[in-house]
């Protein structure tokens, strides 16, 4: 693509610190991420590789103490998050970045109906008048596929999908330039999960909104996502599109997430997980995080550090071991 | 967050008491609970070796009447001249082995009944519930003063009465205690494996329903030693010249105003044995959790 | 013909709740073959949980007969029954509430071989528990760490050896892996494939994940509402599935991989319907495309379409 998109976010050599009595958790390190308008940036890793750390960063939603936040650059739509004032900053969360969270059974405020919940953010972010944000809360209902009457109902009367349609009409109702989804459907069934990614993927194509997504799940990403960064231990270890990442990748650890998914078309195929534990996040190796799982590593892997490097269109992987020009992983080999 | 052992070399296999025991000694506030209770203890069983009873305890010396605190009668003398200090010590004999072994009594009878009724639920926790509810209408005083004119004036009917007061409280909390645990997955996974209802309730259930049980049991006990003690001051409690903290403290009521040293320091040994206990307890219910180890 | 280890006849869980009766499991009936795996699929709310503790009688059913090796267990006494539970054992899902916080990782491994006096020589018990950590992976240096100091995977590990302790013939695993990241997911389950293998182990494994299922079982049941709707040998329902919901539950699967042609997916309208007191008529009915006055009039049977392939639909025959 020629033409020269606007980047709704930037983000620069992000750290996210927690500072405990006794250690120091080391949660996010050296993140850097960019995405353009209309753009669905997947976020994949396991628990407590920093995913969720980084987008409350975008937020500055980190609670300090004990979280230390520190960036170079921190830009959502050309405003500058990482020097603004409190007040400021709650008036971009709602209307120009907005949050799903994953756990739609507590997300919703019990005591109110579902519709004042939604109309409550458009009351305070599009300056409407009482009625036209009810009516306006209505009209997001029925865009999530929830008939308007249900709007004076009570979130214990919605299941759990259709509280998830709920935190969606509340996260789109301002029309925010970036959507954060943390695991939205991971609490769901996957009849429902499959009709919540369906509902996300045509809102977010309406509004023109960009989007990150945060999960666990590869499949989600292949189906959802245009761009995946993968994480480990807090850093991104591999970037690119998803033709990159998932037919060409690059790095140890992406291959050992695929390896350890069961094929659904090959079910004889003896699943390949990664050995070991992820490490520590308070006591880091002084190396490369994966060093220690990866079949591949090498002795400089356990003392240096690697960067996340350029491999050519938009693909970046941070592995010491493509310093030798014959490496290549296994996965690599089979897919050319 | 939860911290792998992988960087851990192997821990010695202790017994378990010594493993709650080396927790315990770490706990600054619970050592020095537990240096108070032992002193307390020491006291209450050595009292007499000290003191002469007849002479020095319940001795009248109407010459040395109503005298504040000196170097001769440390905590001052009561309207009979006797020596406060020696009271109260030899008062620790009949206050605590009363609070402790009230304690108990409702301890194992609400525990147990607390622990029945979480567990098995249904008809029978309905029925302890309810008898529960029923003895806990009654005032606590007035239930003791009914138990022990039934069964005659005596300590340990003292003990008795004060215990089965106590017992609505211990079975509420261990209920609720209870009812967290019952439904997580290892009890019923100790099903699994063949455990009959009484161990799982005594070997996975208990042990994990303690820290609210322990605190409890300490505060009760001082207020055990405070219904003993309104018990004694109706006359159905120890006997009068007995130097029970709690008839202390009634005694020197009347004088708090001119004499106000007369309450001040059975109070005071009330407050610092409260206090120790729940140190202790403290520490010991933090010890027996294994989350807090180091 | 294979020995038939486990049959389950009609069996029945009721709950009796403030709104009525909760039909939690409604009239399953099915049988393992000694050696097999069984897979029950379905999403939360199917009964898929309460069938597996039914069946152990960690909850006791309302009604139906449980056949263990010929044997009725529904019928035993408590004791008998606890001699029973040596051969049949569960995994839970919850690595993090299925383990006791405050016994150590020997304790836990140890208790079933002490409660049931299988072995009573302290020296001998310590061996075994040694030996059992060993098979299922854990490392001897965490014999005296708690639970909380491990993670989901190691933990889970740990419940597997509980499971095993007795020598049991029979585990139900109840989501062992739902609670755990890929990579430690992947390992769990060549655990569970290789035990499966080396001790001739019969599994029911339950999931709402079909790709786990599809990797790790002989047969798979689905299950909607409290009722087994569809149940064949693992290949053939991923390859032909009959009933219209199975075909909206694999078509829902995301597929981790790019550049590839996308089944059509089925999106099902609305959610799970209520299991209180449900109505006498196809338990699907609400949510299905193919709905018609016969689905409405009665439920239908679960019927033997082709070999070992059993659909309970009133349309069977034109969706094969």
């Amino acid at each position: 693509m020629a033409e020269q998109k606007e980047k709704v976010l930037e983000i620069k050599n992000l750290n996210v610190k927690f500072v405990l009595e006794e250690e120091t958790v080391e949660a996010v390190n050296d993140i850097s991420l960019h995405m353009e308008k209309g753009e669905t940036l997947g976020l994949v890793g396991e628990t407590g590789a920093g995913k969720t750390t980084t987008a409350l960063s975008i937020l500055r939603l980190i609670d300090s103490p004990p979280g230390v936040m520190e960036c170079e650059k921190l830009e959502v739509c050309g405003k500058d998050i990482k020097n603004m004032s409190i007040s400021e900053l709650e008036h971009i969360r709602g209307s120009v970045v907005s949050m799903i969270f994953q756990d739609p059974m507590t997300s919703l405020n019990p005591v109110f109906t579902v519709g004042q919940q939604i109309a409550e953010s458009l009351e305070r972010h599009e300056n409407l008048n009482k009625n036209e944000a009810w009516k306006k809360a209505e009209d997001m209902l029925e865009l999530v596929g929830i008939p308007r009457e249900r709007a004076i109902e009570y979130p214990h009367q919605f299941s759990g999908g259709m509280k998830q349609r709920v935190i969606i009409a509340i996260a789109l109702a301002c029309s925010p330039q970036v959507l954060i989804a943390d695991e939205p459907t991971t609490a769901l069934d996957v009849t429902i999960q499959a009709q919540i990614l369906h509902l996300m993927k045509e809102l977010k194509e309406k509004k023109n909104t960009s989007m990150i997504m945060i999960t666990h799940d590869l499949g989600i990403v292949a189906e959802t996502c245009d761009r995946v960064a993968v994480m480990y231990a807090g850093r991104i270890i591999e970037e690119g599109n998803l033709d990159e990442v998932f037919n060409h990748t690059l790095h140890p650890y992406t291959e050992g997430l695929f390896n350890s998914l069961p094929n659904i078309k090959n079910r004889r195929a003896k699943l390949q997980p990664i050995h070991g534990l992820m490490p520590d996040p308070t006591n880091l190796p002084k190396g490369c995080a994966f060093a220690p799982r990866c079949n591949y590593a090498t002795e400089a892997c356990q003392e240096r550090r690697p960067q996340l490097t350029d491999f050519g269109g938009t693909h970046k992987a941070a592995c010491l071991a493509y310093e030798n020009k014959d490496f290549h992983i296994e996965r690599g080999k089979k897919n050319g | 967050m939860a911290k792998t052992a992988e960087a851990a070399v192997t821990r010695k296999a202790r017994s378990q008491a010594a493993e709650v025991w080396r927790q315990f000694r770490r706990n600054k506030g619970a050592m020095i609970g537990s240096a108070i209770v032992l002193v307390i203890v020491f006291i209450a069983i050595f009292a007499d070796v000290f003191l002469d009873y007849d002479t020095q305890v319940v001795g009248q010396n109407v010459a040395e009447r109503l005298q504040w605190p000196s170097a001769r009668h440390w905590f001052g003398t009561d309207e009979l001249g006797r020596d406060i200090f020696f009271r109260v010590l030899y008062g620790t004999r009949f206050s605590c082995s009363v609070g402790l072994v009230a304690v108990s009594i409702g301890l194992v009878i609400g525990v147990t009944l607390g622990a029945v009724a979480g567990y098995f639920g249904g008809a029978i926790e309905e029925v302890i519930m309810r008898s529960t509810d029923i003895l806990s209408a009654v005032p606590n005083m007035l239930m003791a003063i009914v138990i022990v004119s039934v069964l005659g004036q005596s300590i340990w009917n003292l003990m008795l009465a004060v215990g089965i007061t106590s017992v609505p409280q211990f079975v509420r909390i261990t209920r609720a205690a209870v009812l967290t645990v019952r439904n997580q997955e290892y009890v019923e996974a100790s099903k699994a494996i063949g455990l009959t209802n009484r161990k799982i309730i005594f070997k996975h259930i208990l042990p994990n329903c303690l820290s609210p049980i322990i605190v409890q049991a300490t505060l009760r006990v001082a207020s055990a030693i405070i219904s003993a003690s309104s018990l004694s001051f109706l006359g159905l409690g120890v006997p009068a010249p007995a130097p029970e903290w709690g008839s202390l403290l009634s005694g020197g009521r009347k004088y708090i105003r001119d004499y106000s040293y007369m309450t001040l320091f059975p109070g005071l040994a009330i407050m610092i044995t409260v206090l120790a206990l729940n140190m202790m307890g403290d520490g010991l219910r933090d010890s027996l959790d294994p989350k807090l180890k180091k | 013909m294979a020995e038939i280890i486990l049959e389950v006849k009609n069996l029945k869980k009721y709950f009796k709740t403030a709104r009525g009766t909760l039909h939690a499991v409604d009239d399953v009936s099915f049988t393992i073959e000694k050696g097999k795996t069984l897979g029950i699929v379905g999403e939360s709310g199917c009964g898929k949980s309460t069938t597996g503790r039914a069946i152990l009688r960690l909850l006791e059913p309302t009604d139906g007969k449980v056949f263990f090796e010929g044997q009725d267990i529904t019928s035993l006494s408590g004791g008998k029954m606890r001699q029973m539970r040596r051969d049949m054992q569960i995994i839970f899902q919850d690595p993090f509430s299925s383990l006791d916080p405050k016994k150590t990782v020997s304790q836990t491994i140890a208790e079933p071989i002490v409660e049931n006096k299988i072995l009573k020589d302290k020296k001998a018990i310590d061996t075994r528990v040694r030996e059992l950590m060993k098979t299922v992976g854990l490392a001897e240096r965490l014999v005296n760490s708690y639970p909380h100091e491990l993670d989901g995977g190691r933990r889970q590990r740990i419940g597997i050896a509980r499971a095993l302790a007795m020598e049991p013939k029979f585990i139900v695993c109840d989501e062992p892996v739902s609670a755990l990241d890929v990579s430690i997911q992947a390992q769990i389950l060549n655990l569970l494939q290789e035990l499966k293998e080396q001790m001739g182990l019969t599994f029911i494994f339950i999931t709402h994940d079909l790709s786990v299922v599809n990797h790790f079982a002989d047969e798979i049941a689905v299950m909607y509402l409290g009722q087994l709707i569809e149940k064949a040998p693992t290949e053939e329902l991923f390859d032909h599935p009959v009933h219209p919901y199975t075909k909206a539950l694999l078509s829902a699967i995301p597929i981790p991989e790019v550049g590839i042609e996308r089944p059509e997916r089925i999106l099902l309208k609305g959610e799970i319907s209520s299991p209180i007191d449900p109505p006498d008529e196809c338990r699907f009915a609400k949510r299905c495309i193919h709905t018609c006055d016969q689905c409405r009039a009665a439920c239908p049977q679960l019927l033997e379409v082709s070999p070992g392939h059993f659909v309970s639909c009133h349309l069977w025959k034109e969706f094969m």
